[in-house]
């Protein structure tokens, strides 16, 4: 745990000395943004479609960002440095880590964004949003750390990073759409309370699979 | 070479029982099929829909277990027995959505409608896909078969939320959705006997016919390996 809370501070603080995820990140949010804007024009859009939008937004970010969690360690040749200083166990728990914060940095922005730029962006009951906005970045950010890893393994193919998330991401998805169309209309906690526990899940799964899996990806 | 012979007679016997035995509204004799209402004709797409989508998800069962014995043994004949299961998996994902949106041009009135397992065959076609993209990204046969037995595992976790959770707790078009007041298991609804044992004939010969082919498929897998490596 400590030398992942240490993994979680180098990659920090690397990160604050080159800016790079900061900056194109919050660029790329920026231009997403405008080119779904450009597409609406005058259009009057449903609600459900600004919370569809909003997942695609979230999604296309996330594959753009997150990958680069193990894929600069390959680029860099720190990788085999990290193999010899640190347990599997820690590198991946840093790496997810850094990757929830910067999942919830770069959505908190996308929502952000949103609530300005389309009235129709309005939840009846904010709570249920929230929940499935917490519980749906940490599903993200771990199935994108374990795929991240896998990816960097394999040369670092940056096309094949959708490829291969998509379909992994894709029942959290489906779930948080539909979340985020209840929480539009209104649903208590207690309503979707189904789909909340199915959220839940995925991510008990998807954490614990990473963690045993994650060995196999590290080792060459 | 009996069960060969079996094999094909089953086949045979499946194919001529699905396809000719008539459906009438009181079922009378031992051929007859029971009339459902909505359905009609177009009810005997279960015998061959169902058994291709079900072998669908257990050539990537197969495929997911022998990608565990792979990572446990390191052996690369494993490697070759999760590929061609997946291999096979692919082709009757094909078939199952194939035959699906035909079938759902007539019954339901479009060939897609993004019903939740229509939804989820989709999902298993992507997952099937960005398995043999990540095969073909990977050069070193070690690390491609490290790569993707885990890349398989992590998908299959994910394969119960498809078939099992989605379609149950959302609304859809297939027997056993959400909002289906016949709710139920799937296979004995509305059926009458000679129409389940019809099925379930169907059912063990498709999966003797995929076993067949995996078995003929990585055989001839693991021969091209070695042949590669003696030019080599």
């Amino acid at each position: 745990m400590k030398s992942a809370l240490a993994l979680l501070k180098k990659d920090f603080s690397s990160e604050i000395r080159t800016r790079y995820a900061i900056n194109s990140l919050g660029m790329f949010i920026v231009v997403t943004v405008s080119v779904i804007l450009f597409s609406i024009g005058n259009e009057k859009i449903n609600e459900y479609l600004t919370g569809g939008l909003f997942w695609v937004v979230v999604f296309f970010t996330s594959m753009s960002g997150l990958s680069r969690a193990f894929v600069s360690e390959e680029e860099r040749g720190t990788a085999l440095t990290l193999q010899l200083l640190a347990k599997p166990e820690s590198i991946y728990s840093g790496k997810f880590l850094f990757n929830v914060a910067l999942v919830f940095s770069m959505n908190l922005i996308i929502a952000v964004l949103f609530s300005l730029l389309f009235e129709m962006f309005l939840f009846k009951n904010l709570l249920l949003f929230v929940f499935a906005f917490i519980v749906g970045n940490v599903g993200v950010a771990a199935s994108s750390t374990i795929i991240a890893a896998i990816i960097a393994k394999a040369g670092s193919k940056g096309t094949l990073y959708p490829v291969l998330a998509f379909p992994i991401l894709l029942p959290l998805i489906l779930t948080l759409i539909e979340l985020t169309k209840q929480a539009m209309d209104g649903n208590t906690v207690s309503d979707s309370s189904v789909e909340l526990a199915v959220l839940f899940c995925y991510d008990v799964i998807m954490i614990s699979a990473a963690y045993l899996l994650f060995d196999f990806i590290w080792k060459d | 070479m009996a069960w060969k012979i079996f094999l094909f007679v089953l086949m045979t016997l499946v194919c001529i029982a699905g396809i000719t035995f008539p459906i009438v509204e009181e079922p009378s004799k031992w051929y007859h099929f029971p009339l459902i209402p909505g359905l009609e004709e177009n009810a005997k797409i279960i015998f061959f829909h169902v058994p291709t989508s079900w072998i669908t998800v257990i050539a990537f069962l197969m495929s997911t277990l022998y990608s565990v014995r792979y990572l446990r043994k390191k052996d690369l004949d494993d490697d070759s027995k999760a590929y061609t299961a997946a291999q096979l998996g692919m082709i009757f994902c094909i078939l199952a959505t194939v035959t699906g949106a035909v079938w759902a041009k007539f019954a339901w009135g479009s060939f897609w409608s993004w019903d939740p397992r229509q939804t989820s065959i989709f999902a298993l076609l992507l997952i099937y896909g960005a398995l043999f993209a990540l095969r073909s990204a990977v050069d070193g046969e070690e690390k491609r078969a490290t790569l993707s037995s885990v890349y398989s595992i992590i998908a299959f976790v994910t394969v119960p939320f498809f078939i099992f959770i989605m379609p149950r707790i959302m609304k859809g078009l297939h027997p056993g959705s959400a909002d289906d007041t016949n709710a139920g298991p799937i296979v004995d609804f509305k059926m009458n006997s000679n129409m389940q044992v019809v099925f379930y004939l169907s059912l063990i010969a498709f999966t003797i016919l995929y076993y067949w082919m995996w078995n003929v498929g990585y055989r001839s897998h693991i021969v091209k390996e070695k042949l590669q490596k003696q030019i080599s």
